[in-house]
């Protein structure tokens, strides 16, 4: 039973990052009836973000101390960081120590306005052409995008700490009622599940109780009946392509501590929340979340080893699997409208 | 007993029972015309017919062979040709290329890799072809690119393409929908022009009353999804059953 | 000639020469030039674009013809690879054994990817063989490893069996005991002119190939296949089932990703599970639309180009930068210099990249087109070059009677 819980908790953390990528997909399909192949890109700026904020918040000023010298004997060079020189010391490292969840707010206007001008300067041009072109057209942008930080971060990882308050673990287990030390799991990754969770719960309240995301959520199920109406359409969805590359910048940002942002973790995360998006139904919000976590959490069972001497490399291929059997199975996915993606 | 045989053929989507006990017999080497009212069922009568639609019950024989449940290919392959509402050609093709596929379709059947001749050493589909093109006056455009055809043409093209395969049942689904007068006219002449050179069975659906009744030798009038007469063009003319189901709907015309 | 007409004969030719002659034609400058960075007459190299250039071409029989968009030819270009290297290991060193090898386990290989895949069309193909492609990478490096030798790589060693060749003292693979890496440099005139035993090898191969993807554009099965991406709808009311055709033309182009794999294992015996990884199958993508998809020689040029491109840009470092601007004032040049810097060297990817955007915005018939455009401005009569099976000649738009 606690083994059961634990690889579900084991499987949130990517499984919240799967459902986040997805539902922005999903949005962006669904609105614009674009196939985003940069979103995974989006994803990775996020986390750039993140490490950004970190860097800029830890520039310093080198002062020559004589009172202390190094190995070599010359005088010591002492860094303060501006922040502590501005804010006093105890604020200062308490900015650089909660750089992470700082990089949300930062993130967000970034995030907007590079959806804003990757709408209206690239995509738009493209609503009218094939939806090969689009793959296309969108798959450019994301290697241009990772070549870019590519050349300002290098292609090593850079580890990007969570706030010394949620490193470590925690003994889940305890509160459910398990013995203790059964289940420990890492305050971030608990952190980061539930911060999903919030972003998710305030996406789908802004579709459902604002006119903005009515109108959207109408023109989603008929664009040409809405447009009809008289009500712009073009520009709400231009406004939910933003929110789309802010949810999947948030998402990196978050994702951050948990795994140090590389360049190509975009692409990475690309392939993986396409099939989650197929497997939730093209097209359909809950389908995408709920699709995201089913399949971190399948990952995770499947990377146990009682599963895997059984089926070796089961962990490896585990949701491609599941995808390619769905598409044949239910090709309009768990929870995708009739007729969506059916001959 | 006709060559297409409809048979009790009952078809309810939820609550709407789309068509209800249709019997229809097409006579070979006939124009029989489908006509009806709006929501009459004459587009779910003709996806049943063409396999796109499993009816509830009943059945649909064509030639003492059942249609049901046989892919689109399958159908055609049986003899059974479609021309669409909007026409359906091959808009990134030349004129002549949409009038050889359906040539080879019928030499070689549904599938065949003859990929080391090269289309140029088919002499015997090219000259069908371009029978068929002057057959339709279209000989002169066998190079232009289909789709920048005008309508009227691409109409006349997937005729021809139809044509050549030698159907026997030619399955037209209101060719001149959406069409201006002259169009409309040319297209009549030109089903006239076919009925007329060739031994070919035909059955319209369709809702423009001066094609029906210059065209059609037989008429059905389906409504409310179920067949209400079938007579000759004159009987139906003034057939009061036909005015109360078109009453409304002809004072428009 | 071979059931081609005339036009297509004598494009085949200039193919064949131009082909032939490569050795010359990327070596243009004199060895102790300046411009001789720029010389790509390495055999290395220039077996390369052969290569690619049969992945593309295969490549576009699906999609130039086809319009169906496959992400995951790494995978058969990976399976050739192995395949070949496991000949080198079992039987002999001999290449042609290797490469037959290779085309056969990627065609049977593709007959199972395409016949899964090719139930749905559109996004959903593409995102299809995206998974197969992951999957099948995956696969490589963890559970098949006694097949793909995992991280490391499948390699040939001294102890392997090599039933057929293991009493004879080859060790590198050869075409009848002719070394593949064996080369006759042939210096004049200040150049020096490498004639490879293995880019001959990949350059004959490669003329078949184009023979082949050119009897198919202009065989009935390749209307065929134009008439699957104009329309399905209508294909199947003719009486044509669509799906075999584009399985075999998935076969098709799954055989000679596994030809080119095959090859690039005879060049160097080595096959590694990074050859799957679908970004690699994204660079024939690229290719392929960058030469122009649906021609004939557009793949070719993609891949050359790409290739050419690929190996000049890397060689441009800072220090070259900085001889090109040397005329400009040092604060001016340090800029500019760091401006280009980005694009050149390790920012290769960062200009194919936009470089393949500008191409899909603003040129989707690639280089073929943008040819044909700048001829059309010479000429301001615009003549039809015969490499071009999607564009026949458009006459004026017809008038409705």
């Amino acid at each position: 039973m606690d083994q059961i819980l634990l690889q579900i908790l084991n499987g949130l953390d990517k499984g919240s990052a799967y459902a986040l990528i997805a539902l922005g997909l999903t949005l962006i399909f669904g609105t614009l009836g674009v196939v985003n192949f940069a979103h995974g890109a989006l994803f990775m700026i996020g986390a750039f973000c993140a490490v950004t904020l970190q860097k800029i918040l830890n520039l310093s000023s080198v002062v020559l101390d004589p009172t202390k010298t190094d190995f070599l004997g010359n005088p010591a060079k002492v860094k303060t960081p501006y922040v502590e020189t501005w804010f006093g010391h105890d604020m200062g490292a308490a900015l650089i120590d909660w750089s992470v969840p700082l990089a949300i707010l930062f993130s967000i206007p970034i995030m907007i306005l590079i959806g804003f001008i990757m709408e209206r300067g690239l995509i738009k041009h493209f609503y009218h052409r094939p939806h090969a072109d689009q793959i296309l057209v969108t798959f450019g942008l994301a290697i241009v995008l990772q070549e870019i930080i590519k050349q300002f971060f290098g292609a090593n990882p850079i580890p990007t700490g969570a706030p010394d308050a949620f490193k470590g673990s925690f003994d889940f287990g305890v509160y459910m009622g398990f013995d203790p030390n059964a289940i420990i799991y890492p305050y971030w990754r608990m952190i980061y599940f539930t911060f999903s969770l919030v972003v998710i719960g305030a996406v789908f309240a802004f579709l459902r109780f604002t006119t903005f995301g009515m109108v959207v959520r109408a023109g989603m199920a008929d664009r040409e009946t809405v447009g009809l109406l008289g009500i712009n359409i073009d520009k709400r969805f231009t406004i939910m392509f933003g929110i789309a590359a802010a949810v999947a910048g948030m998402a990196g940002v978050m994702y951050a501590p948990i795994n140090s942002p590389n360049y190509h973790m975009g692409m990475d995360f690309l392939v993986l929340s396409f099939v989650v998006v197929v497997v939730g139904g093209m097209g359909s919000l809950p389908g995408a979340v709920l699709a995201g976590f089913l399949l971190g959490i399948l990952e995770s069972f499947a990377s146990m080893n009682e599963i895997k001497s059984i089926f070796p490399g089961i962990d490896q291929i585990i949701i491609y699997l599941t995808a390619i059997v769905i598409l044949l199975v239910r090709p309009r996915g768990l929870m995708g409208k009739r007729g969506v993606m059916e001959e | 007993m006709g060559i297409l045989e409809v048979k009790n053929v009952g078809k309810r989507f939820g609550g709407l029972q789309a068509l209800r006990d249709v019997n229809l017999s097409v006579t070979e080497n006939t124009v029989h015309a489908i006509i009806g009212p709006n929501g009459a069922g004459k587009s779910t009568l003709l996806n049943v017919l063409v396999g796109k639609l499993i009816p509830d019950t009943g059945s649909v024989m064509f030639d003492g062979q059942s249609v049901l449940g046989r892919k689109p290919h399958e159908i055609n392959q049986m003899g059974i040709s479609r021309v669409f509402q909007t026409p359906e050609i091959f808009g990134d093709l030349t004129v002549m290329e949409n009038v050889m596929i359906p040539c080879f379709a019928r030499r070689d059947g549904s599938f065949r890799v003859h990929a080391f001749e090269t289309v140029a050493q088919e002499r015997d589909i090219i000259d069908e072809a371009e029978h068929m093109l002057a057959d339709v006056n279209m000989l002169d455009k066998r190079d232009m690119h289909a789709a920048s055809l005008s309508r009227g043409d691409k109409r006349r093209l997937e005729m021809a393409m139809c044509l050549v395969q030698k159907p026997r049942l030619l399955l037209l689904d209101e060719p001149t929908a959406g069409m201006a007068r002259a169009d409309t006219n040319n297209t009549i002449d030109l089903l006239k022009h076919i009925r007329d050179t060739r031994d070919i069975t035909m059955a319209i659906i369709e809702h423009d009353m001066h094609v029906v009744f210059s065209l059609a030798e037989r008429i059905t009038v389906l409504a409310q999804g179920t067949p209400l007469v079938e007579d000759t063009p004159e009987n139906i003319k003034g057939h009061p059953k036909v005015k109360e189901a078109y009453l409304g709907e002809q004072a428009q015309e | 000639m071979l059931g081609l007409n005339k036009r297509d004969t004598s494009f085949l030719l200039i193919v064949i020469l131009l082909t032939m002659t490569t050795p010359f034609l990327m070596q243009p400058f004199a060895e102790n030039s300046p411009l001789a960075q720029f010389n790509g007459g390495y055999p290395d190299l220039m077996a390369k674009v052969a290569i690619f250039g049969i992945f593309a071409m295969g490549f576009n029989i699906l999609f130039g013809l086809t319009g169906y968009l496959s992400f995951g030819h790494a995978a058969f270009l990976g399976v050739g690879s192995y395949a070949a290297v496991w000949m080198f290991k079992l039987l002999t060193l001999n290449v042609l054994p290797a490469v037959i090898l290779a085309v056969i386990m990627s065609g049977i290989f593709s007959l199972l990817i395409g016949w899964i895949s090719l139930r749905r069309s559109g996004i959903y193909f593409s995102i299809l063989t995206l998974a197969m492609a992951e999957m099948s990478y995956r696969l490589a490096y963890s559970v098949l490893t006694p097949l793909t030798n995992g991280e490391t790589g499948l390699q040939v060693r001294p102890n392997d069996p090599r039933i057929l060749d293991s009493a004879t003292s080859a060790n590198y693979p050869n075409l009848f005991g002719l070394e593949l890496s064996s080369s006759y440099h042939w210096k004049v005139l200040g150049h020096d002119f490498t004639f490879n035993v293995g880019f001959y090898f990949c350059a004959v191969i490669a003329i078949i190939a184009f023979y082949i993807s050119m009897r198919i554009f202009r065989s009935p099965f390749g209307m065929m296949l134009r008439a699957v991406k104009s329309n399905q709808q209508r294909m199947s009311y003719t009486g044509l089932d669509p799906r075999p055709y584009t399985l075999a033309a998935f076969v098709i182009s799954g055989m000679y990703a596994g030809l080119a794999g095959g090859l690039l294992a005879a060049m160097d015996p080595l096959a590694g599970a990074e050859r799957m990884q679908w970004t690699v199958g994204g660079e024939v993508v690229i290719m392929t639309i960058l030469g122009g998809a649906g021609t004939l020689l557009g793949p070719v040029l993609g891949a050359g180009a790409i290739k050419y491109l690929e190996n000049i840009f890397s060689k441009i470092n800072d220090n070259v930068l900085d001889g090109w601007f040397s005329f400009l004032p040092d604060t001016v040049r340090e800029y500019v210099v760091w401006f280009f810097s980005r694009f050149t060297g390790e920012g290769w990817a960062l200009t194919l990249g936009l470089m393949f955007m500008l191409v899909v915005t603003f040129l989707p018939g690639g280089l073929v087109e943008g040819g044909k455009r700048i001829g059309a401005l010479f000429r301001r009569k615009p003549k039809d070059d015969g490499d071009d099976a999607e564009h026949p000649p458009h006459s004026t738009p017809h008038v409705a009677e």
